[in-house]
């Protein structure tokens, strides 16, 4: 193991001399306390006859001091890959956040010891070729004493770590065992003999391989029908939230990984607030998954690393994140990661480049922001795996902009990397409009490859009416500025019914709270219903005015506290009330 | 190398603004604590900011006027820095650092708590949930506080903050069906002045005093007229003590620190002299960072009787939501009750800015089994009307109301009303005599504006007028 000395230390970043070999985001531990940490930079000194090291300490660094040694661990820094995941609670390097009264505070160098068991059971036998990537058994945990066995869920899958592969030349026989035992020998094209158990580590900067990636059309369903209608992310796309404080990124992001059509979900607490974690661990558990009836949280991956946790660690976390999601890909699923949020991840690298003296960027950032960035939001991908089974990763980021100014560099960098831009408007959020998306700022690239996938549910109009309700909000900012010189009075009723018919799509369609248990999701075919519903308004009120009726008529029909309302009140799978009201509407206008 | 506890003499070779720069003759670790002394005596408190094989950096975080490089002595007390705390904090006043100053004697020393606090693991957390009745309608009905939240309030010079906090202190109860104080837990109040002009100090004293409330209370004070640089200790000794008094002696602790703003401003001081790259407006990056690790000391845990409340006053510097002080605090806050200088020139007393305000833990604590089944419909639709109102005066503003709609102007005076009628307030209401005025405004308005109510709630609470008429 090679060694090192410590000769200076402020901070999280400290300086160290040695003679042995170090290599670039080395994992490193540090002091008598074991602190992580991963060298960051590397130059001879000759003075001293060696090299000096730099190393950011992901831990509290209180009590360190020069003549302290540091262990170098001779990989990258990674992250144990395995069975143990899914349903529990991480810090920003995957270590378990378990534990009962005596963990209350986290103090630096706590380690949990335990290592569970898993009931395992092989897929292949002795004698088959196994490839890198390639699932070989699965893993359940092992209930409690007296408990049954949950039943199987997705992402048990044991994988062939990626650089390996070979014969099988042994296989244990199904049992329980720790995730870390070795219960697979290959051997390898070389006759070199492998040993693999149910985990396996991966670095958490590098990319996990795939076969090759591959175009997305179909959508990741949120269910929320702003974003589903209007903005739509496909799987395997990437999506940024921008909003000032209190907009609603949190909220959005933690109702998309509640209701999304994920098979599963990484949500990345990143320098945010330790309530909102204790909020996500109280009320998950307790959800059902609508669609496999298991409590929400055993499809998710927790990863919290909270404002007041080291800073460092912070920035590794969204790293973290999504090696957790490509691995779950690599088992052939649908991930979707929650990012929130990546400002906290930029401030953490600014933090750190300034503890090294680099030079400062645009707001301070150093200018491997940008590159930082692309690096992370290309780990979205549809892709082929290695298995040859077909998963995707998509990356959904919160951004919180200071004084909710969108040209900053966070901001403004990550647009130019993802293709959904969901703005968060501040004057929405005050009015306690939710979602907060601004329909004008917004954008989804991904909407045109999705058009073909809402034909094939039943709404051959879908990519027309989108632009139909784009067109008439876009139309409504419009008037509303004119209004503002000429007052609302001495518009032609056109354009009164104009806004009109926009105030409505926002009450009836665009709103949609998270908290009312009826409409915090919607089913495509409820959006379908709605949006047809509205599409059809248009064309009779528009026919309306140009016949007998005023808009203070139609502004007055109790038809339209009706469609305000649809959302709230019809819940899924009514039909008969849908039907009722577009009976109803019809014949509002024929009268 | 001598070891730690220990006084160095003829070390320091250079200081240089609150820094001081001494050879590394001792065997010290990071952050500790040391003492520094001068010529005069008197010890300053600072702590170990680097380490080199040589060098020691030492961040004096008192006045450093006085010392000398050849007669300054320093003290290593071999820990970071700690408060010592026991029974008996309640009703004594204390410095910025945690030092008696009301003549009286010592603390008892039960238990020594560095003042950095420990990180709370999020799932150890308890979900604050408990509503708290402060007898505000703009915070009881629209951005309801609960036991263990964070929520400042955003002031502004000459506003009457102070005021508020402190009948917040005051009234803050939880309620029971009889309106009384449901209290089994002791509740205490921490206040920290960082920062403050003597008067404002003395106002919350002798407040609490008249009160009677004053034995149930510790008060910090760091004075305008201390060191700048203690500035950045002083909350820290308050939420030291005060996740004592919550944590150890189990008490609901409500914590007021007033003005977070001199708070930031030494932050930035002493960053520049720390020769840091400055960032926003010469704030340093790491100010999110820093404030984190204050705000988030409030909550609560599982298994623990006690809470930590915080209601942190801020002035923003010209008013200005986006300043780097309002805007990060409320990145990271629970929330934030906005004064408003408009409401305040009108005489509405508390001028609560209700659109900017916000409580995030409000969903948990209210609606049915807490409040009332329709508190959050009633927000919301509040909310929504207000929001309307204040865009047709805007509108009204520019063209006249003469080139309004008709249904525009009952907007106008539906908003007229809601700032006289509910933000204003003469005396303390009960959650369910703000509620009633809620309602009784929400009646001015016609069907169309009502669409955050279903029927039900309109059979109940808006039809009921119109059917007598
Ligand atoms: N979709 C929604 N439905 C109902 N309420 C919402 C919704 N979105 C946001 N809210 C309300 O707005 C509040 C603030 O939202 P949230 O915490 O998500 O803001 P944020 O953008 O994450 O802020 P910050 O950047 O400070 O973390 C929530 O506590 C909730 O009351
Ligand atoms: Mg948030």
């Amino acid at each position: 193991m090679s060694e090192a000395t410590l000769c200076w230390i402020s901070g999280p970043v400290l300086r160290a001399i040695s003679r042995d070999a170090f290599h670039i985001h080395e994992a490193v531990q540090v002091g008598a306390q074991g602190l992580l940490g991963e060298v960051v930079r590397l130059r001879t000194d000759e003075s001293r006859g060696g090299q000096e090291l730099t190393v950011q300490v992901f831990e509290d660094t209180t009590g360190l001091r020069p003549g302290d040694l540091l262990h170098g661990e001779g990989v990258a820094l990674a992250v144990r890959l395995g069975p143990g995941l899914l349903g529990h609670i991480f810090d920003g390097l995957l270590r378990p956040l378990a534990g009962g009264e005596e963990r209350n505070y986290l103090f630096p160098g706590q380690r949990t010891t335990a290592n569970p068991l898993f009931f395992f059971q092989p897929l292949v036998e002795k004698g088959r070729l196994l490839r890198g990537g390639e699932p070989f058994a699965t893993a359940q945990p092992v209930p409690l004493p007296g408990e049954p066995m949950a039943p199987a869920t997705v992402g048990q899958s044991c994988l062939v770590p990626p650089t390996l592969g070979g014969e099988v030349i042994e296989m244990a026989p199904a049992g329980e065992y720790t995730e870390t035992a070795v219960v697979c020998t290959l051997r390898d094209a070389t006759g070199q003999e492998q040993a693999i158990a149910m985990s396996h580590t991966w670095p958490v900067r590098v990319p996990r391989p795939v076969a090759r990636r591959l175009v997305s059309e179909s959508p990741l369903l949120t269910g929320q029908r702003i974003l589903d209608c209007l903005f739509p992310v496909a799987r395997g796309g990437k999506a940024t939230v921008p909003g000032g404080f209190g907009t609603g990124k949190t909220v959005l992001l933690e109702t998309i990984a509640k209701w999304c059509n994920a098979d599963v979900i990484i949500y990345l607490g990143c320098g945010e607030r330790g309530n909102e974690m204790a909020g996500v661990l109280d009320e998950f558990p307790r959800l059902e998954d609508p669609r496999t009836g298991r409590p929400l949280m055993e499809r998710m991956v927790v990863i919290a690393n909270t404002s007041n946790m080291p800073v460092a660690a912070r920035e590794a976390s969204i790293y973290t994140g999504v090696t957790v999601a490509e691995y779950f890909r690599d088992q052939g699923l649908h991930v979707a990661v929650m990012a929130d949020s990546t400002s906290r991840w930029a401030e953490a690298l600014r933090e750190v480049s300034g503890r090294l003296g680099e030079l400062p960027g645009e707001g301070g950032y150093p200018a491997y922001l940008s590159t930082r960035l692309a690096d992370f939001y290309e780990r979205a991908a549809r892709v082929e795996t290695l298995a040859g089974a077909s998963g995707s990763v998509t990356l959904i980021g919160a951004v919180s902009p200071p004084s909710s100014d969108f040209s900053e560099p966070v901001t403004t960098h990550t647009k130019r990397y993802v293709r959904n831009f969901w703005a968060l408007d501040r004057k929405r959020a005050h009015a306690r409009f939710y979602p907060a998306i601004d329909p004008l700022t917004s954008y989804s690239e991904d909407a045109v490859l999705l058009a073909s996938w809402w034909h094939a549910q039943g709404n051959p109009n879908w990519a027309a009416q989108r632009r139909r309700f784009l067109t008439v909000l876009e139309e409504q900012a419009r008037l509303e500025r004119m209004a503002m010189i000429l007052g609302k009075d001495a518009m032609p009723p056109q354009q009164q019914l104009t806004l009109l018919v926009a105030g409505l799509l926002n009450d009836a369609f665009l709103r949609q709270s998270a908290f009312s248990s009826k409409d915090r999701s919607a089913s495509p075919y409820k959006q379908n219903r709605m949006m047809g519903l509205l599409d059809r308004f248009m064309d009779l009120a528009a026919k309306a005015v140009e016949g007998e009726m005023t808009v203070e008529q139609i502004r007055v029909l109790p038809l339209l506290r009706h469609l305000q309302r649809m959302g709230e009140e019809i819940g899924e799978g009514e039909e008969e009330a849908f039907a009722q009201l577009e009976e109803g509407m019809e014949k509002a206008f024929r009268s | 190398m001598i070891h730690a506890n220990l006084s160095l003499t003829d070390a320091v070779t250079r200081i240089d603004g609150p820094l001081l720069f001494a050879h590394r003759r001792v065997d010290v670790g990071l952050n500790e604590a040391v003492e520094v002394i001068g010529a005069d005596g008197l010890p300053r408190l600072g702590r170990i900011a680097a380490l080199d094989d040589d060098f020691m950096t030492i961040e004096i975080l008192e006045s450093t006027t006085g010392l000398g490089l050849g007669d300054t002595r320093i003290r290593f007390l071999g820990e970071p820095i700690s408060f010592a705390l026991g029974p008996g904090i309640l009703g004594r006043v204390f410095d910025g650092v945690g030092r008696v100053l009301d003549g009286g004697p010592p603390i008892p020393a039960h238990t020594r708590m560095t003042v950095d606090g420990a990180i709370l693991n999020p799932i150890r957390r308890k979900k604050p949930e408990d509503f708290i009745e402060t007898g505000i309608s703009t915070i009881d009905v629209l951005n309801s506080l609960v036991r263990g939240q964070k929520l400042p309030i955003f002031s502004g010079g000459g506003l009457p903050h102070n005021r508020l906090a402190i009948e917040i202190a005051l009234h803050a109860r939880l309620r029971n069906s009889e309106g009384e104080s449901a209290e089994t837990v002791p509740f205490a109040i921490v206040f920290a002045g960082i920062g403050v002009p003597f008067e404002t100090a003395e106002f919350f004293r002798r407040t609490l005093e008249e009160s009677g409330a004053l034995g149930r209370t510790a008060l910090f004070l760091n004075l305008a007229s201390d060191s700048s640089t203690q500035r950045l200790l002083a909350p820290r000794f308050a939420l030291t003590a005060a996740e004592y008094l919550a944590f150890v002696e189990g008490r609901h602790v409500l914590v007021i620190i007033t003005d977070f703003t001199n708070y930031c401003e030494a932050l930035r001081e002493v960053s520049a002299s720390h020769g840091e790259i400055p960032g926003r407006k010469g704030y340093p990056g790491y100010m999110y960072s820093d404030l984190a690790t204050l705000y988030e000391r409030a909550g609560s845990l599982l298994g623990k009787p006690g809470t930590l409340t915080q209601l942190p006053i801020l002035t923003m510097p010209s008013d200005d939501i986006n300043h780097p002080i309002p805007d990060l605090t409320g990145y990271i806050t629970e929330g934030q009750i906005t004064l408003n200088r408009t409401l305040d020139r009108e005489g509405i007393y508390p001028p609560v800015g209700v659109l900017p305000s916000l409580s995030r833990l409000m969903k948990d604590g209210i609606g049915r089994g807490f409040t009332h089944p329709d508190h959050p419909a009633l927000a919301n639709q509040l909310y929504a009307a207000y929001a309307h109102a204040i865009q047709v005066r805007l509108l009204a503003n520019v063209v006249g109301s003469d080139g309004l709609m008709p249904e525009d102007r009952v907007l106008l005076t539906f908003g007229q009303q809601f700032e006289h009628r509910f933000i204003h307030q003469e005396r303390a209401r009960t959650l369910d005599e703000s509620m009633a005025v809620g309602w009784e405004l929400l009646r001015l308005l016609p069907l169309s504006e009502l669409s955050r109510l279903d029927d039900a709630q309109m059979a109940a609470h808006i039809q009921v007028g119109a059917e007598s008429v």
